[in-house]
């Protein structure tokens, strides 16, 4: 049977990662729960093989079920009716078989019903139902509200709630309105506590919300009467049995089809406080949003990896002059292209997720006891590196997965232009990946502090201190040099303290940071693991030099007479 | 109400992707280069077992399969999907057994798991295509018996509704439990195995195997019983050695030929008149138009 985890050698390796030891003691805090439950582990290696035995699940499930329906769900799309959403038929086929195969909850505490997964295998999951449809991914992935629910909810609300969602409920994260897309504070929908009744009741409308018609809700409201910021707003739980959420309508979009986009009126629906009031947006949206952020990350290496399918079968059996395209260098070329690109954001991507679970496993440890100085140490180290890396996971890898889908479709020719072809809707999926949870613009303004302050440029002379095979001397010294580059603009540009030519140059400097971190997780890859990543460690440091020098080269040669070309002003 | 599950299921070699080696010089299947896999109409059978377990709470499903000792993987696939206990019914006496032989001895196997309501089979096993199995069963435990079924529609506790594929549709069969169905390769397919389950049997072994383990494994298994597979011999089924294996199986297989179609039994005809008309005089005579 054809599996996406057995048939992906990369996986299995960025599982076995050099920070899994640590991951799995943390997590499973010494095997505590090993006579507990038939279900945890023994062991290091017990817990290892667990993860392995879940992703074969994951991969078969995607590769013999997932995959095959991709194609119905994006023509038939989900549908609204009385204000509830009918999946595709394909969709619920897919959902049906993740719950009976009990990929809900995984990184849930076995007392939720949960599998007590670190995030690296659950991401890694996330990836591969990505690469089999990315619209089916924002449903299942869904389940990262969980986690803000589990860090933030009382341990009542998480026996009621997060026991349904590992037995196979839904969420939904409600957000966005009308008047508050990347602006949260703005938000407008209003929470009235009710003495009476003692709880409170949500009244508004909120727009573009993925899987809308979802069972459990985490809302963000207007808990503070007559407050307009950040600073008025909650976190609520909703729960579709109580009633009082209508879907009005669902958007007709352009990609990731199956994932029903929902416009929801709450008309009195009764709900709960999440955590404490007035947090909701400024503590636990954060927190929600790195999650997604993470999660979008995932989604779009999953395109890029069904890009790279798609592009290689193609170019391998369309033969013109008499051979196969693939061996016309041009095409080969676009090919080792988004193959290198693709490692490139997987690495980045399964870096970020080891942090993440290093800092939030020991966050959860700090909830029961005490942390020793070194271990309060070690989590400031790691939500500080997690906090770096995930918006350069989110910004480069939705960007790539939008080139690689576009040249996936360029080695198509014409065909790929055509609805017959997996790439298009592929390309279409992609698009949306740099857009929501946050911008790729959003992405550079979380990120452009770190590259002033020199957070990144510490990390890097951190991997330039690692041992590498010496094959690969010529590449580490490519990466040395764009580490001065990187330098050097950052200073031209903070020397000048213009805040517009920061703002202006963010971007520039964020993708040499990105290109820099990449390119040595690359290398380190390949010093581990020739066979599996030399190839893509050349073909991205070059690709990464050759972006570094492009960006240097503006930079250097911008005059800040320029500035003015680029500024909007309204003219007088 | 609470049904007995039994599903019978067996190891074979996937002759789905048959290559050059798949026989050996001598005429017999070569199962070391194909592997072993779950018999796939046996994966629907399983199937049809675990929604009229998951329809009614409380139903338990007793999975057998009889084989070589590596048929514990079948069975533990069946535990992943939600089985409750297996027999592997294992013996060298049992070997070499042709169909008779082989619905002898699972029928003495199913009379010691005890009493059961309904028993789950696959219309055929791939290696032999001989869908003999399951009715000779039912006739030797002397219950009803409905083949190539594709759906449960109705149960009560007293009887079931069956979607029955004959040639050209379905029929629809009402039948008394306890008995017999042999579950067509067109029914529902089998869902994935369970994250959970995977997990927790992981480790099932036989308790032949058990026993010879180190004392601290022992103590392992003993404190997680569920992780225990009940292994079964002839001695244990009471069987009649006369009845099973060799000694028992009336078949003999004379020889198998491996059927190669030679290029020659095609025919090359181009548009001509008279390529047409010889093709039209040539079918005429065979009596196919």
């Amino acid at each position: 049977m054809a599996n996406y985890y057995t048939e992906t050698p990369e996986l299995k390796y960025h599982l076995h990662n050099q920070l899994m030891r640590r991951i799995v003691e943390l997590k499973e805090r010494g095997f505590a729960e090993k006579e507990q439950y038939p279900h945890a582990p023994q062991d290091f290696d017990d817990a290892m093989d667990n993860y392995e035995r879940v992703l074969d699940i994951v991969g078969e499930l995607c590769s013999e079920v997932i995959a095959p329906n991709a194609e119905g769900v994006d023509h038939e799309g989900p549908k609204c009716e009385n204000g509830r959403v009918e999946y595709a038929s394909g969709t619920k086929v897919n959902l049906d078989a993740a719950r009976q195969a009990g990929l809900m909850g995984l990184s849930m505490p076995r007392r939720f019903g949960g599998l007590n997964f670190p995030i690296v295998p659950y991401i890694m999951a996330a990836e591969m139902v990505s690469t089999a449809d990315a619209g089916f991914e924002n449903l299942w992935g869904l389940q990262d509200c969980a986690e803000t629910l589990y860090e933030f909810g009382n341990e009542d609300q998480k026996m009621r709630y997060l026991t349904r969602v590992c037995a196979g409920e839904t969420m939904s994260m409600d957000l966005t309105e009308p008047d508050a897309g990347s602006d949260l504070q703005s938000v407008m929908l209003k929470a009235t506590f009710s003495e009476k009744d003692n709880c409170w009741y949500l009244n508004g409308v909120k727009r573009f919300i993925t899987n809308g018609d979802s069972d459990i809700h985490l809302v963000l409201a207007r808990s503070e009467e007559g407050t307009r910021d950040g600073r008025g707003l909650s976190m609520f739980i909703y729960d579709k049995r109580n009633g009082g959420v209508n879907v009005r309508r669902i958007e007709n979009k352009m990609g990731i089809k199956g994932s029903p986009t929902c416009e929801l009126v709450f008309k009195n629906a009764k709900a709960e406080l999440c955590g404490d009031r007035k947090l909701g947006l400024i503590r636990y949206v954060m927190a929600l949003m790195n999650g997604a952020r993470l999660g979008i990350a995932a989604q779009s290496v999953g395109i890029s990896k069904a890009a790279y399918d798609e592009a290689l079968a193609y170019a391998k059996d369309r033969r013109q002059y008499g051979k196969a395209i693939i061996e016309f260098p041009a095409v080969a070329e676009m090919l080792s292209i988004i193959k290198a690109k693709l490692d490139a954001t997987r690495a980045i991507l399964y870096e970020t997720a080891s942090y993440v679970d290093i800092y939030k496993a020991l966050d959860d440890i700090a909830k029961e006891r005490k942390l020793t100085p070194e271990e309060r140490q070690e989590q400031k180290k790691y939500a500080k590196m997690a906090d770096a890396l995930t918006p350069l996971s989110k910004a480069m890898g939705s960007e790539m997965a939008n080139q690689n889908t576009y040249d996936c479709i360029q080695i198509h020719g014409g065909s790929g232009f055509m609805k017959e072809y997996k790439c298009e809707r592929i390309y279409r999926d992609a698009r949306i990946t740099s857009i929501y949870e946050g911008t790729t613009q959003l992405q550079v303004v979380a990120a452009i502090r770190y590259v002033t302050t020199g957070a990144y440029l510490n990390l890097i002379r951190e991997f330039e201190a690692q041992p590498t095979a010496p094959t690969f001397d010529i590449l580490k010294d490519k990466l040395k040099d764009m580490a001065d580059r990187l330098n050097m603009a950052t200073n031209q540009i903070v020397e000048t303290k213009n805040q517009d030519l920061l703002d202006l140059m963010a971007r520039r400097l964020v993708e040499m940071a990105a290109h820099t971190i990449m390119g040595h997780l690359l290398l380190r890859d390949a010093s581990n693991n020739a066979e599996l990543f030399a190839k893509s460690a050349n073909v991205y440091i070059r690709y990464a030099e050759a972006e570094v020098e492009k960006h240097m080269a503006f930079i250097r040669k911008f005059r800040d007479e320029n500035l003015a070309d680029y500024l909007y002003a309204e003219k007088a | 109400m609470n049904y007995k599950i039994v599903v019978l299921a067996k190891q074979v070699p996937d002759t789905r992707n048959v290559g050059s080696e798949a026989m050996t010089p001598e005429g017999t299947v070569n199962r070391a280069a194909l592997p072993a896999v779950f018999n796939p109409d046996d994966l629907n059978a399983l199937e049809q077992a675990l929604r009229l377990k998951e329809a009614n709470p409380g139903s338990t499903i007793t999975m057998l399969t009889m084989g070589l000792p590596k048929a514990i993987e079948i069975l533990k696939e069946g535990l992943f999907r939600g089985v409750d206990s297996c027999y592997l019914l294992t013996d060298r006496a049992l070997g070499g057994a042709d169909t008779l032989a082989t619905s002898y001895s699972l029928a003495q196997a199913i009379r010691k798991i005890g009493k059961f309501d309904i028993i789950f089979c696959g219309r055929q096993a791939i290696d032999g295509d001989t869908a003999q199995v399951g009715p000779q069963i039912a006739q030797k435990l002397d219950i009803p018996q409905v083949t190539y079924v594709e759906d449960i529609l109705s149960y009560d506790d007293k009887k079931v509704v069956v979607k029955r594929h004959i040639d050209g549709g379905t029929e629809t069969v009402e039948a008394p439990l306890p008995l017999l169905l042999t579950i067509n390769g067109s029914a529902a397919p089998c869902r994935s195995r369970n994250a959970m389950k995977v997990i927790k049997y992981k480790r099932a072994n036989t308790n032949i195997a058990i026993d010879a383990m180190s004392d601290e494994e022992k103590a392992f298994f003993k404190t997680r019983p569920y992780l225990t597979i009940n292994q079964l011999g002839a001695a244990e089924i009471d069987a009649d050695p006369n009845q099973i294996g060799k000694q028992g199986s009336p078949t003999n297989v004379k020889a198998v030929k491996s059927i190669v179609f030679k290029a020659k039994e095609n025919k090359t005809l181009t548009s001509s008149d008279e390529d047409i008309k010889s093709m039209m005089s040539e079918l005429i005579a065979s009596n196919a138009i």
